[in-house]
C-alpha cells in the first residue's frame, strides 16, 4: 500500500474503517437495550390516506446475523489488506495473485510448448496437437487480420495460398511471424510525373497481366510505361520478386482488383506493415503459430528459393483452415 | 372448562411482548389436526411428492423423462427437448406462473402458501415425523422440557436422523433432475460423486433440513417476500381465512348443548368456547381470532380444529370459515359470496391467463425441429478472390433439435451470381449441433455496403423442416 501521498490517509483509512464498525457495535447494542413504549407501533408515516406500516420487532435470530458481520469484517481487515498501509497476515496483494497465477500456468504449460519448441516445424505441422495450438494462437493474434480462416482480407494476406509476399519456406514464414515486415510502394513508382491517364494506361496493363478485362490500347500504352516506372522492382513482366515486390500476375490480390483500386495503388503507394510477434509471445509460440501456417498447405519446401510460382491454384487443402474459423466463430 | 357467566378471561396463549426491538422467537408447536383442508394439504403434499420424488426415474424412449441436462445444455421434458435458445419460453412460463399467482390469491388468498409452497409440504412431512417419534404437541412440550432424560433424547435424535435421510433424498433427488439419474446413481454408489453434485445434494438437502425443521415459520414471516407482497392482491371480496368475530363474541367456558349455547348467549356470549385449538395448531403460531395477518399462511387448520369443537358443542361449524371481508361485514350468503368472485380483476387476471397460455402452447407445438444460426466472420469483413468475386465468411451453425439423425440441404439466395464454397449436404445426428463454414460468393456489384442474403436449410427427409435465416453480405 505504498500508493498513499502522505502518512495521513494511512491513518485517515485506518480510523474510518474501525470508527464505522465500532459505531455499528454499538447501535446493535443499543438497539438491543433499548425499550420501546409498549406494543407494537407503526412507523408513523402514512400514504394514500390511511396505509400505514406497523414497526414490528425484528426476529432476535437477526441481531447475530449482525453481531456475525461485524466479527466478519474486523477478521478480514485483520488478514486482508484494508486498514490503510496494513499488509494484513495473509500478505496478499494483486500482483502476487498475478504473480502466482503466471508461475502456475508457466509450469502447467510451460513443458508442452518447450516440446514443441524442440521439434522441427514440419513435424509440429503433422501433429494434430501442435496443429490445434497453433490454431488457437492463431485465431487470438492473427484472425483479426488474415481472417479466421486465414484467407485473409483486404489488405492482409491470404495465408493459405501458393502466393508468399516474404518467401513460403517455413523460415521465412517464421522470420515474417517474429520480426515483422514493413512494405512500401511509393507513389508512381520510378517515374513521379505520372500523370493521371497514364495511371489509368499503366492500370490497364496491370489488369491485363492477370487476364483481366482491360482497355487494349491504354494496356498497349501502360506497357511502355510498366517498363520504367515499376519494372525495376516488379520485372519485366510484372512477375514480382520475393521480398520486394508482388507479382502482378497471379490473379492474387493483396488490394482489390478493381481499376480505380489499382489507380489509387500508383497514384498515392502503398504502405503496410505486419506487426512483429517475436518479442511478444515469444519463440516457442512464434514456433507454433508458424507451424500451423504451414499446416494450412501454402508453404514451400525448404530448398525452394524460386519466386512465387505463377500458378493460380488455390492451395489444396485448406480444411484446417476452415475448422479454424469455425472455432474462431464458436467463441462468440 | 368453566362455565361461569361471561367471564371475558383470556388466556395468554401469545406472550405480552417485551417491548424490546427485537423478537424472541417462540418455539411453536403445531398440533396434529385432521379435516377438510388438512386433507387438501395432505393430497398435494401426496402429489407433489409423488411427482418430485418420481419423475427423475421416470424413463421415456431410452433417456430419462424429465432432465434439465447442464452439461448438455439440453432440458428434456418428455418429448420435447429444449434448448438454451428456448429459454423465452422459459420467461413465459414464469409470466403465466405470475398471473396463476396473482388470479388465485385475489380469489382465495395464499392458496400457495398453505398447500403447494415446498416450505409448508416439507413442514408437513417434518411435522408428521415429529409427531412419530415425540408426539403431539402437548407430549413434544413436555418432552422438551426434559430433553436430556435418555429416552426423550433417543427419540429426538431419531427423529434428527431421519429428517437428515430425508434431506438428503431430497437433495439427491434435486440434483437427479440436472444430472443423468443413472450417472449420478453410480457416482453415488462409488463413492465418486463430482464436486458441484455433492455441493448441491448438501446445500439442498441443507436448506430442506433448515427450512422445514429448524426456521419452519421464520422463513414464511422473515424471509418469503410473497408473504409481504401478497396484500396488494387481495381485496375486500377475496376469500380469507376469517374468525367470524360478530358470531364468536364475547368468547368463553361453557357446557356443550345447544341449551347452554342459549343461556351463554343471554348472558351476552358468542359462539367461541376459548378452548384455543385453533391457536395451537396453527403452524405460524399465530391466533387467527385477532383478525387476518400477514404471518397466516392460509393453511386452514384453524377451520378443520374449529369445526370439529363447533361439532362437539353440536354448534354449527364454520366460526372460523374462509370468507370475505364484505361477507362478514354485509352478512352475505355463500351464493353473493360466489357471486363476488367475478369482478374486473378476476377477469383480466383470467383473459391475460388464457391468451399468454395459449400462446405457449402454441409456441410450444410450433416449436420448428431445426434451428440455425448464422454468424459472420469477426475478423475478415469481405475479401476479393480470383475472377473479381468478393467473398464473405460464415458459420452455419445448424441445431436438430428432433430426436433422429437428420440431413439438411443448404442454400444461399438473395444477389444474382451468389454461390457458396462449403458442404451443400449437412448431416446433424440427433438433439446435437454441427457447425460448418461457407465462404459464400457473389460477383463485385460496385454498391458496397451490406446487402441482405438468405440461407435455407431444409431437411431432406422432411420438408416441413425448414428454415428460412437472414444475414448480410459486405460488398468492400
Amino acid at each position: 500500500m505504498s500508493d498513499f501521498v502522505s502518512g495521513f490517509w494511512n491513518i485517515y483509512i485506518t480510523a474510518i474503517s474501525l470508527i464505522s464498525i465500532l459505531f455499528c457495535v454499538l447501535l446493535l447494542w443499543s438497539q438491543s437495550t433499548h425499550k420501546s413504549t409498549g406494543g407494537v407501533q407503526t412507523t408513523g408515516h402514512v400514504w394514500d390516506e390511511d396505509l400505514e406500516e406497523y414497526s414490528n420487532p425484528m426476529p432476535n435470530w437477526w441481531r447475530w446475523l449482525f453481531y456475525l458481520t461485524v466479527i466478519y469484517s474486523l477478521a478480514y481487515l485483520a488478514v486482508y489488506p484494508g486498514l490503510g498501509s496494513y499488509k494484513g497476515s495473509f500478505g496478499w496483494t494483486s500482483v502476487n495473485e498475478y504473480d502466482a497465477e503466471q508461475k502456475q500456468a508457466e509450469h502447467d504449460y510451460g513443458p508442452i510448448f518447450e516440446k514443441y519448441r524442440a521439434m522441427d516445424i514440419h513435424a509440429v505441422a503433422a501433429s494434430t496437437e501442435g496443429k490445434e495450438m497453433g490454431q488457437r494462437l492463431f485465431m487470438t493474434y492473427c484472425a483479426q487480420c488474415h481472417g479466421s480462416d486465414a484467407r485473409g482480407a483486404n489488405g492482409c494476406p491470404n495465408l493459405t495460398d501458393k502466393d508468399w509476399l516474404w518467401g513460403g519456406t517455413a523460415a521465412q514464414i517464421k522470420e515474417s511471424v517474429a520480426l515483422g515486415r514493413d512494405a512500401m510502394m511509393p507513389a508512381k513508382g520510378l517515374k513521379p510525373d505520372l500523370n493521371g491517364e497514364q495511371i489509368t494506361d499503366l492500370a490497364n496493363h496491370v489488369r491485363s497481366l492477370s487476364g483481366l478485362a482491360n482497355d487494349a490500347t491504354r494496356a498497349k500504352r501502360g506497357k511502355e510505361l510498366f517498363t520504367t516506372a515499376c519494372a525495376a522492382c516488379h520485372g519485366p513482366e510484372g512477375k514480382g520478386t520475393v521480398g520486394l515486390a508482388p507479382n502482378l500476375s497471379d490473379g492474387s490480390w493483396l488490394y482489390s482488383s478493381a481499376e480505380s483500386s489499382i489507380v489509387e495503388t500508383i497514384s498515392k503507394g502503398r504502405s503496410n506493415r505486419m506487426p512483429a510477434f517475436g518479442e511478444f509471445l515469444g519463440e516457442a509460440k512464434v514456433h507454433l503459430l508458424t507451424a500451423y501456417v504451414v499446416s494450412l498447405g501454402g508453404s514451400m519446401a525448404d530448398n525452394s528459393v524460386s519466386p512465387a510460382p505463377t500458378d493460380t491454384a488455390a492451395a489444396p487443402s485448406a480444411a484446417t483452415a476452415e475448422a479454424a474459423a469455425e472455432n474462431n466463430l464458436a467463441d462468440l | 372448562m368453566s362455565n361461569t357467566a361471561a367471564p371475558r378471561r383470556v388466556i395468554p396463549i401469545v406472550e405480552v411482548a417485551e417491548d424490546s426491538l427485537y423478537e424472541v422467537r417462540r418455539k411453536v408447536y403445531p398440533r396434529a389436526v385432521t379435516g377438510t383442508f388438512a386433507r387438501w394439504r395432505w393430497t398435494l403434499v401426496w402429489f407433489t411428492q409423488i411427482l418430485y420424488y418420481g419423475m427423475c426415474w421416470m424413463p421415456w424412449n431410452g433417456r430419462q423423462a424429465v432432465l434439465f441436462h447442464l452439461v448438455e445444455r439440453k432440458f428434456y421434458i418428455f418429448g420435447m427437448v429444449l434448448w438454451p435458445q428456448d429459454v423465452f419460453f422459459l420467461a413465459v412460463l414464469l409470466i403465466i406462473s405470475a398471473f396463476s399467482l396473482f388470479l388465485f390469491t385475489a380469489v382465495a388468498g395464499r392458496l400457495w402458501c398453505g398447500y403447494a409452497c415446498p416450505q409448508t409440504v416439507y413442514t408437513e412431512i417434518f411435522l408428521w415425523v415429529e409427531k412419530f417419534f415425540q408426539g403431539d404437541r402437548a407430549q413434544r412440550m413436555r418432552r422438551d422440557a426434559a430433553r436430556w432424560k435418555p429416552e426423550n433424547a433417543a427419540r429426538r435424535f431419531a427423529k434428527y436422523f431421519t429428517w437428515a435421510a430425508i434431506s438428503l433424498w431430497t437433495g439427491f433427488t434435486f440434483v437427479g433432475y440436472f444430472s443423468p439419474m443413472n450417472e449420478l446413481v453410480d457416482s453415488v454408489l462409488n463413492w465418486q460423486v463430482g464436486p458441484w453434485e455433492l455441493f448441491w445434494i448438501l446445500f439442498y438437502g441443507g436448506s430442506t433440513y433448515m427450512g422445514a425443521g429448524v426456521l419452519r415459520e421464520q422463513v414464511c414471516k422473515y424471509m418469503c417476500p410473497y408473504a409481504r407482497f401478497q396484500s396488494v392482491m387481495f381485496d375486500a371480496d377475496t376469500l380469507v381465512i376469517t374468525y367470524d368475530n360478530e358470531r364468536g363474541e364475547a368468547r368463553g367456558g361453557r357446557k356443550k348443548g345447544l341449551v347452554n349455547r342459549e343461556i351463554a348467549s343471554a348472558t351476552g356470549m358468542g359462539d367461541c368456547v376459548d378452548c384455543s385449538i385453533c391457536v395451537q395448531v396453527c403452524p405460524t403460531g399465530i391466533d387467527i381470532r385477532n383478525g387476518l395477518q400477514y404471518e397466516c399462511i392460509g393453511c386452514g387448520a384453524c377451520i378443520d380444529a374449529c369445526d370439529q369443537v363447533m361439532e362437539k358443542m353440536e354448534y354449527p361449524k364454520g366460526l372460523i370459515r374462509y370468507s370475505t371481508q364484505n361477507a362478514l361485514a354485509k352478512h352475505w350468503q355463500l351464493g353473493d359470496i360466489v357471486r363476488h368472485i367475478v369482478r374486473p380483476r378476476i377477469l383480466i387476471y383470467s383473459a391475460l391467463l388464457v391468451l399468454v397460455g395459449s400462446a405457449f402452447i402454441w409456441g410450444l407445438a410450433s416449436k420448428p425441429a431445426l434451428r440455425v444460426d448464422v454468424s459472420r466472420d469477426r475478423a475478415a469483413l469481405a475479401r476479393e478472390v480470383e475472377g473479381g468475386l468478393i467473398e464473405n465468411v460464415y458459420r452455419l451453425h445448424v441445431m436438430n433439435v428432433s430426436e433422429v439423425t437428420q440431413r439438411y440441404a443448404v442454400s444461399v439466395s438473395g444477389l444474382s451470381g451468389i454461390e457458396f464454397v462449403g458442404e451443400h449436404i449437412i448431416e446433424v445426428p440427433a438433439t446435437s449441433a454441427q457447425s460448418t463454414t461457407l465462404r459464400v460468393r457473389a460477383p463485385a456489384d460496385g454498391k458496397r455496403g451490406a446487402h441482405v442474403i438468405y440461407f435455407d436449410v431444409k431437411s431432406i427427409a422432411d420438408e416441413r423442416i425448414k428454415v428460412h435465416e437472414k444475414a448480410s453480405f459486405i460488398q468492400p
